[in-house]
């Protein structure tokens, strides 16, 4: 056969692959750092942070983010160890219903809950909080593909009913054993879901313009439309905050990169 | 590899524990009819069902059904209709089943060779490493920046467009001549074919972190067994490999197609809208009505949740052939 060693067809594949993925990295890194004329500098980066409204819709962006991290994982992790402790049945349609926003595109969802959520019985859209309410719901939904399967993953490699039954015999109680017993072991798990589950509600762009809340998504398109380098720089900024978010699920669980689908 | 580190004390403790914990629990236990314990199971998973019900599964059917119904609320057929000859509907639905299929056809076939290549082909460790990692970040480098990307690197000003035009050539009687100005060339980022450059930047990747692990599947014996009984290179790969891969090809394929047909952002970015994607027609219908009736715009919606449920269909249908095939 041969394809013994390394050839040249699987070589010009690797090529096209690294120029394809560094060229539009390196061509952004040299646009953004080109605002002043005639010399390189991080003009165009000071600009991005030091503009109040870039750090206000960070922030709320960022806060978006760790609400909807602890109420996925206070929705999902009680469900994934009850399936997995009592309801070994349930398995099945709960795996269909965590891949369906996969299957429904995000603007069609979000359609489905501006048109239900925009009038009575329960008109969320009226007010800032409640409108905060469903953009944390929506953000949980999107998520959940990831968080779900990160929990899903990490309770398979524990022996759940062992520990339960250890607990259990000491005396614990229902909430001891999740939080004392449970998440201590899922930690890594908790962790990389936490990670994707930031990174998604970042860079999100559709509920918070819909919704008409200051995310920082749509405040790039904002951006995208006036300015010339700016964008460039948050880019770069974007392209780095998602590698530290992958990088430190890397390092944290040690595996490879082939859990993480992509998610828009 | 690194071991759990909570999970060394519990484990190798629990045989004495459990001994314990039967002795103490069973008489409760078998008090304790099945059915209220089956019933008392489902209530665990309640919170969770309710979350989804209210925030997935009602948003989403109060939307199939605005389709079916008149602004009166009488269930019609009207709106789906309408759309279907609605030439504007049609344009955005060709132009979004285009570069959804164009971008998972290349994208896919980019993919395959490349995680070919880090498999099969035997690339180096370290290449191997950077091109999964990258992979890795690709597929998630999606939305707002990769649209900002592409215009820093291909647009009017873009850092490659710019190296391709000071590429000159001296050409007859001591003029210039500089071929590569890619926008005198007919090139356009902020059009479907730019569209299209941008998608691939996360569809390919995809492609390789999904078509990785399968590849990695293929077991040496298949090959060594078709090599013994003469089989050639093509042959292996038509009669064996292809027939073992066909349902992880056609379901990353599936996976690729649709992420992107239900991508925004990054059309949004780019082009400003200008690209009439059916997303970016439901995108103007939420905010301002562009149909004239709300009702059309649920059917509009609807029409992609049924594009994609059929690949779904269309999918599981043929991997189950595909087995069959295989058991024979």
């Amino acid at each position: 056969m041969k394809t013994k060693n390394f050839g040249w067809w699987a070589l010009s594949w690797c090529i096209i692959a690294l120029l394809y993925f560094f060229v539009p990295l390196y061509g952004t890194l040299d646009f953004s750092l080109r605002e002043e004329k005639g010399k390189l500098s991080f003009l165009a980066y000071q600009n991005v942070l030091s503009d109040p409204q870039f750090l206000n819709s960070f922030r709320y962006s960022a806060t978006m983010g760790i609400i909807t991290i602890v109420v996925s994982i206070l929705i999902f992790l009680p469900t994934v160890y009850w399936i997995y402790l009592r309801l070994p049945q349930a398995r099945p349609i709960v795996e269909i219903i965590t891949i369906l926003p996969f299957v429904i595109p995000v603007i069609v969802f979000v359609f489905g809950l501006i048109r239900t959520f925009s009038h009575p019985p329960l008109p969320l859209t009226d007010t800032p909080f409640t409108t905060d309410l469903l953009m944390t719901a929506g953000y949980v939904i999107l998520s959940m593909p990831y968080m779900y399967r990160a929990i899903d993953i990490g309770m398979r490699s524990i022996d759940v009913r062992t520990l339960t039954e250890a607990a259990q015999s000491l005396g614990s109680n229902w909430l001891q054993i999740l939080f004392n017993v449970i998440v201590p072991n899922l930690r890594i798990a908790l962790l990389s879901g936490a990670l994707i589950c930031f990174a998604t509600v970042i860079g999100e762009l559709i509920l918070g313009d819909f919704l008409v809340r200051p995310a920082l998504g749509p405040y790039m398109v904002v951006v995208g439309r006036d300015q010339a380098y700016e964008p460039a720089a948050m880019a770069m900024l974007a392209w780095g905050l998602t590698w530290i978010c992958l990088g430190l699920i890397q390092f944290f669980s040690r595996g490879g990169t082939s859990q993480q689908l992509s998610g828009r | 590899m690194m071991a759990w580190p909570g999970l060394a004390g519990p484990r190798q403790s629990h045989i004495k524990m459990t001994a314990i914990a039967t002795k103490i629990d069973s008489p409760k236990v078998l008090i304790r009819s099945r059915s209220f314990e089956s019933l008392r199971n489902w209530i665990g998973v309640l919170p969770f069902f309710l979350f989804i019900l209210a925030f997935l599964i009602l948003p989403s059917t109060n939307l199939f059904v605005g389709a079916f119904q008149d602004q009166q609320g009488h269930y019609t057929l009207a709106n789906i209709m309408s759309i279907l000859s609605d030439a504007d509907v049609l344009r955005s639905y060709a132009i979004s089943l285009k570069v959804s299929i164009i971008t998972s056809v290349i994208g896919g076939v980019m993919g395959f060779f490349i995680a070919y290549a880090i498999t099969i082909g035997k690339a180096p460790t370290w290449l191997r490493n950077i091109l999964m990692s990258f992979s890795g970040l690709a597929a998630n480098f999606g939305g707002v920046p990769l649209a900002f990307a592409f215009i820093a690197t291909l647009g009017h000003t873009g850092f490659l467009t710019g190296i391709l035009r000071n590429i000159c050539f001296p050409a007859a009687g001591g003029t210039q001549s500089c071929p590569f100005d890619i926008y005198q060339a007919g090139f356009n980022l902020y059009s479907v074919t730019g569209l299209t450059l941008a998608y691939l930047y996360f569809q390919f990747p995809l492609m390789v972190l999904t078509m990785t692990p399968a590849l990695e599947g293929l077991k040496n014996e298949w090959r060594e067994a078709s090599e013994n009984l003469g089989g050639s290179a093509p042959q292996y790969w038509w009669n064996v490999a292809l027939p073992i891969l066909w349902p992880s090809i056609l379901g990353s394929a599936i996976l690729l197609f649709a992420s992107g047909f239900g991508a925004y952002a990054t059309a949004e970015a780019l082009t400003g809208g200008s690209i009439y994607l059916v997303t970016i027609q439901i995108g103007d219908q939420i905010r301002g009505d562009v149909l004239g009736n709300q009702n059309e715009g649920y059917a509009l919606a609807l029409g992609m949740v049924v594009i994609m449920a059929f690949c779904i269909v269309i999918y599981s249908i043929l991997q189950r052939q595909t087995v069959r095939w295989i058991k024979s």
